[in-house]
């Protein structure tokens, strides 16, 4: 199947900016739905609220276009009800964080088969530009004017910490490795992880005066790195790229599966 | 004793009713007193090949179940007040995007954590209107065990038909009283089954185009039609649009779905209202009390009658003004400030002959505290 085969054309033009780092995103997610020949009817795609979460609607799988921050609770029914289904969950840095940390931690401690595709473009750009808890230190943003005084968190980091068994980091300039790395997610089984550093040039951009798009994907090419380079030996500044976690653990489905044979062995 | 009957809690009888009605998925997140009918289905379900999961808060439980929803399945998630108002931004969601489910709340002391072990009826004004936005909603409670199972199934019949969440509102003492139940045979009640899309592969299916009687029939998720589901206004495809020759066609259709099958749907037992006087209105564990005092009144040659409310929402406000036309007065009796009071008063021609019997305080009210009102109102002094 050509990727254009996996698009509803009748609903395009899309209503991303110019340059936006979600659209590189969609390409990269094509891509890899279409190098493991995945038919169209076995793939659910569940997002939440955000400009990032628009690309489901965008897509010609069965879509589920929910709540903000409540993407991976609705996919969690869904997966629950028919294990067979693969889930796909892109959502914003916000959506998948601030309002709906809470779901993130617990989707990721289940190690239900979910995979998750942050986009994190570390501002909320359907609302116009209020920072995020991705947004980092001294940053500015339209409710932070004065420079943000929130900390950021690591989002790897914390998937681990809260037991996803797949997890990974790429940019929106490296297209090749986000499906590379998105086939791999979608692969694995249990809670996966990609988290994609994507550019917003209107707000975050223009408020950090970054540049435009084309500034902001070199930027994203100069601060990471191959996991286990040289690189980030001489230099731990940089951040990196590629599959950071995988481990083998009982998958959710799985194990509900189990329990029920047990209960029914004993009715 | 007869396999089919039982000495159950009225939570146990929500949970027969819903197996009956062919529930097979549950999330839920405990919350007193609504607890044992998650409790009760975490050992049902796997049982007989249904999904239970417990959910990190409420707010993902009403998520969870609209996800499951969708791949075809019978779905029930259940609560008390505090997670009641959690839930209403997904129950919104599953208003607007037309996805049948049922939400139960066993109703406790409010605002905030309120009373948790004791009984109000404090959450039927928010069964209507907790959700933002215009729009409606079935609401349907019941007073003993058998009426429980019976409004549990009739919720489940009523989200297939109309494609709508239901919200059954309990209360503390109906949930955790013990009586007996009869769980009829199969068959004896009728189930809805979901109304299923006939068009065939390759052609294309409008999700959200309603049929000429109203009804959208659906497809599962997973199968040979693929479409978008969207909290936002959308057209017949389900994708987002702001048209306000669209947005304002499916706000109609949302409220006339239901407002215009009200009676279809508006369900009641009435008590002695023939020739009754005097007529009380009242519903849930509240109408145990009321038929007690009418019944007692009755020996003694009084002529009380009661109607007993089992959908609260859409309110039966024809009904209440054509039973209530000849009594020369009406008593409602219920567990909060004069929520339905509000409503009877509302329909009715003379509202300055509706009075109220309520209790606030957490406990059931009694017959004393119904009789004590009758007797203000009869003039009789207190
Ligand atoms: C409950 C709720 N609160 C707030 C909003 C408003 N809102 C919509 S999108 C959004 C933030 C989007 O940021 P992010 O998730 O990072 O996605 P992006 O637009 O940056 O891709 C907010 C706050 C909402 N829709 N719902
Ligand atoms: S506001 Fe930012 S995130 Fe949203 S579409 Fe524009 S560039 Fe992309
Ligand atoms: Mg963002």
């Amino acid at each position: 199947m050509a990727v254009k085969d996996y698009i509803r054309e009748r609903f395009f033009p899309h209503i991303w900016c110019q340059g936006c780092g979600h659209g590189m995103v969609l390409n990269g997610l094509l891509r890899a739905v279409e190098a493991l020949g995945m038919s169209k009817n076995e793939i659910v795609m569940v997002s939440g609220i955000g400009c990032s979460s628009r690309i489901s609607g965008y897509l010609d799988f069965h879509t589920l276009h929910t709540l903000h921050g409540r993407a991976l609770a609705f996919a969690t029914g869904v997966k629950m009800s028919l294990p067979a289904l693969n889930i796909i969950v892109p959502m914003g840095d916000g959506d998948a964080l601030a309002i709906g940390g809470n779901h993130f931690i617990h989707a990721a401690r289940r190690n239900i088969d979910l995979t998750a595709i942050v986009m994190n473009n570390r501002i909320y750009g359907m609302t116009g530009g209020q920072f995020s808890p991705l947004s980092g230190y001294g940053t500015k943003e339209t409710t932070a004017p004065y420079g943000n005084i929130d900390h950021t968190f690591d989002i790897s980091a914390l998937s681990i910490a809260a037991g996803a068994t797949f997890v990974a980091r790429t940019t929106a300039f490296h297209v090749q490795q986000l499906s590379q790395l998105i086939k791999a997610g979608i692969l694995h089984e249990g809670f996966s992880v990609i988290e994609v550093m994507s550019q917003c040039p209107t707000y975050f951009g223009r408020k950090n005066k970054l540049g435009g798009a084309v500034e902001m994907l070199r930027n994203f090419k100069e601060i990471t790195t191959p996991k286990g380079s040289k690189a980030k030996q001489a230099n731990p500044e940089l951040i990196e790229r590629g599959i950071l976690h995988q481990i083998e653990q009982p998958e959710y489905c799985n194990a509900y599966e189990q329990m029920t044979a047990l209960a029914q062995k004993g009715k | 004793m007869n396999a089919n009957i039982k000495f159950v809690q009225g939570n146990e009888a929500c949970v027969e009713g819903a197996l009956y009605a062919g529930l097979d998925f549950f999330a839920g997140y405990p919350i007193t007193p609504s607890t044992e009918i998650m409790e009760h289905l975490a050992a049902r379900l796997p049982r007989q090949g249904g999904k239970f999961i417990q959910m990190e808060d409420e707010i993902a439980s009403m998520c969870a179940i609209i996800g499951a929803s969708l791949t075809g399945r019978k779905v029930m998630t259940a609560t008390s007040g505090p997670g009641f108002s959690l839930k209403q931004e997904a129950l919104g969601f599953a208003i607007m995007a037309e996805i049948p489910c049922v939400v139960v709340n066993v109703q406790r002391g409010g605002p905030s954590t309120g009373n948790p072990t004791h009984v109000s009826q404090g959450d039927v004004n928010q069964s209507r209107w907790g959700v933002h936005g215009d729009h409606a909603i079935v609401t349907l409670t019941a007073s003993n065990h058998q009426d429980v199972f019976k409004m549990t199934v009739e919720a489940f019949n009523i989200a297939e038909t109309y494609r709508t969440p239901v919200i059954l509102l309990f209360d503390e003492v109906v949930g955790h009283l013990r009586e007996k139940l009869v769980i009829p045979d199969e068959g004896e009640i009728p189930l809805v089954k979901r109304l299923r899309t006939a068009v065939k592969e390759g052609t294309d299916y409008h999700p959200y185009l309603p049929r000429e009687d109203g009804r959208l029939p659906m497809s599962d998720f997973g199968s040979v039609h693929r479409y978008n589901v969207t909290g936002l206004y959308h057209d017949m495809w389900g994708f987002p649009t702001d048209d306000p020759k669209i947005v304002k066609g499916l706000q109609r259709h949302l409220v006339d779905k239901i407002e215009s099958n009200a009676h279809q749907v508006q369900k009641y037992k009435e008590f002695y209202l023939d020739d009754a006087e005097c007529i009380l209105i009242s519903y849930g564990s509240s109408a145990r009390s009321a038929l007690h005092v009418v019944k007692n009144r009755r020996l003694r040659g009084e002529k009380l009658g009661l109607i007993e409310l089992q959908t609260l929402w859409p309110f039966p406000s024809q009904l209440i003004r054509e039973r209530c036309e000849q009594a020369h007065y009406v008593l409602v009796v219920e567990m909060n400030m004069g929520q339905i009071l509000r409503e009877v008063k509302n329909a009715v021609n003379f509202p300055e002959k509706v009075f109220l019997a309520n209790r606030i305080d957490g406990s059931l009210i009694s017959d004393a505290d119904i009789r004590n009102i009758l007797r203000i109102i009869q003039g009789k002094g207190v």
